[in-house]
């Protein structure tokens, strides 16, 4: 009986060896938990009775580590606020409107953020390549060759009406003539530049 | 036969019944007990009838009050749930840094603008306070930003000088992201800030809310934190695309993340406000309905107590006759 109890006890105590260090390696990605143990400390100095409040990496699913060799494809995420448009989506090439020009994106490259301008994103997929039209935004591409595009607003660009465009452009750039404070230039200013954008998409 | 038991045991009887209604009606005294067209005295069950018909309606205006959150919560939930990507990115490139220190840190506080939605509004208060006390130290600064009535009237009392704005009237208009980027956009011109920390409720399902905070740094702090290394090291080695200067664009980012991360925040805190309040008026029409029941066996006890007294006096008195005759 005794002999049953230690090799239970042994097993358990590898078990939750085990257990552990596998925990500690889960946590071996982008955001380790180091920064977490130190404020649930700091809390429990504070705060004793209260537990402590939760932090969104709690809420996130640990991003894939930087691998050794250039992987074959390019995970999308591609957020808006209203929805999440593409997630964790695996495909080759994304061409994102960048405020220095139109950047292609492949596997493997080099980590960048990057803000982007009214413009068209096109996400290929093999011979697939859907377009959408970017208000604007950012660009985050990471060293594990996954990008993280993040945009204030996007469509699909069939759903862009051509003679709406047409309109709102004259109609701002009749207020771009017409503006006399510096903050009516400049609202007249951006809506000119989405309209011609959306202009040279839709024709482009 | 029931006749027979009453005369046998009248006198065993009467005074228990007469006991226990007016032990149970003690307190508003005299108005139960009506005079009868012979002087005989019934005791009324007027009280209770009317603490029934109460209760009746307390309990109609909870369920009704839970049908509202229920078919509000349908409305925000979707939202929320779609809007929950929004922060992965940023927190993906700049981690989660909550225990930072740093010489001024801002307490965004949201809580809701109408009450009887249960305990989150204290909880989101209570979380504020103990990161006042965490982050306050001999040069660093504490100041709080407060969206919402409830929270605004708690913090009012003791931390009135700490608070720099308050934001009532946020839900009134359904939420969207131009309404919170505008808010955002307020927030940053006029506090000065090193780290953001933006408290709310995480609606983690109907019945469980997390406090939860998250944490927004200023663009010179992300460089600071960049150049030591550390957590923030590796955002060093990514390349800057557009803008003249690295600062300009972290400048961007750092306000875009604030934006995002609000837009998120309030969505969560309406949906942990209604689901809130929809479990708070369950339990409370539940209540309701327990209480009513109580009042309801009071009642008929009250009553068969009354008949009985009647009946009681009638026999007596039918007795008596007869006795004398």
């Amino acid at each position: 009986m005794f002999r049953q109890a230690s090799r239970l006890l042994s097993r358990s105590v590898s078990a939750a060896a085990s257990s552990r260090s596998t925990t500690n390696r889960a946590f071996s990605t982008e955001v380790p938990s180091t920064i977490d143990s130190t404020f649930v400390e700091s809390w429990k100095k504070v705060a004793p009775n209260m537990d402590p409040p939760q932090t969104p990496s709690s809420f996130m699913k640990p991003r894939p580590s930087t691998a050794s060799s250039i992987p074959t494809k390019l995970t999308v995420n591609f957020v808006l606020p209203y929805a999440s448009e593409l997630s964790g989506k695996e495909v080759d090439m994304v061409i994102i409107p960048a405020t220095t020009g139109q950047m292609g994106v492949l596997p493997g490259h080099v980590p960048t953020i990057a803000e982007l301008k009214p413009g068209i994103m096109s996400v290929h997929e093999g011979t697939d390549i859907k377009k959408y039209f970017v208000s604007s935004g950012f660009a985050f591409l990471h060293a594990n060759s996954v990008a993280d595009i993040i945009a204030v607003e996007a469509v699909p660009l069939e759903n862009i009406d051509a003679s709406q465009v047409q309109k709102g452009l004259a109609e701002f750039t009749q207020k771009l003539a017409s503006a006399t404070t510096d903050l009516e230039k400049a609202e007249a200013q951006i809506g000119v530049e989405v309209h011609s954008a959306m202009n040279a998409a839709l024709s482009g | 036969m029931a006749m027979t038991v009453f005369r046998r045991e009248g006198s065993r009887f009467l005074p228990s019944i007469a006991a226990r209604p007016i032990a149970a009606i003690r307190s508003p005294l005299s108005s139960d007990q009506e005079d009868g067209p012979l002087g005989v005295r019934s005791i009324s069950t007027q009280v209770v009838r009317n603490r029934m018909k109460s209760v009746k309606n307390i309990q109609k205006i909870t369920k009704a009050m839970k049908m509202v959150a229920a078919s509000k919560l349908r409305a925000v939930q979707g939202r929320a749930e779609n809007s929950r990507g929004l922060w992965h990115p940023f927190t993906a490139l700049l981690g989660d840094n909550p225990s930072i220190d740093v010489k001024k840190s801002v307490v965004v506080t949201l809580s809701s603008d109408k009450g009887l939605c249960g305990g989150i509004n204290s909880t989101v208060v209570k979380v504020s306070r103990a990161l006042y006390k965490l982050n306050a130290g001999p040069e660093k600064d504490v100041k709080f930003v407060i969206v919402g009535e409830k929270a605004k009237a708690i913090m009012f009392r003791d931390s009135k000088n700490d608070i720099s704005l308050t934001v009532t009237e946020l839900n009134k208009n359904p939420l969207n992201y131009a309404q919170v980027s505008v808010l955002a956009d307020d927030i940053l011109k006029n506090v000065e800030f090193d780290a953001l920390r933006i408290v709310y409720n995480k609606f983690h399902s109907v019945v469980a809310f997390l406090p939860t905070v998250a944490t927004v740094l200023s663009p010179e702090i992300i460089e600071k934190e960049s150049e030591v290394g550390g957590k923030l090291g590796e955002l060093d080695s990514y390349e800057i695309e557009g803008g003249e200067t690295k600062g300009e664009i972290l400048q961007n980012l750092a306000e875009f993340q604030f934006s995002c991360v609000m837009f998120n925040a309030v969505l969560e805190n309406a949906c942990s406000e209604m689901g809130a309040r929809m479990s708070a008026m369950d339990s409370s029409s539940r209540n309701a309905g327990e209480m009513l029941d109580r009042l309801t066996l009071t009642y008929n006890r009250t009553r068969q107590a009354s008949i009985t007294t009647e009946l009681i006096e009638i026999i007596s008195g039918a007795s008596a006759l007869e006795a004398a005759k």
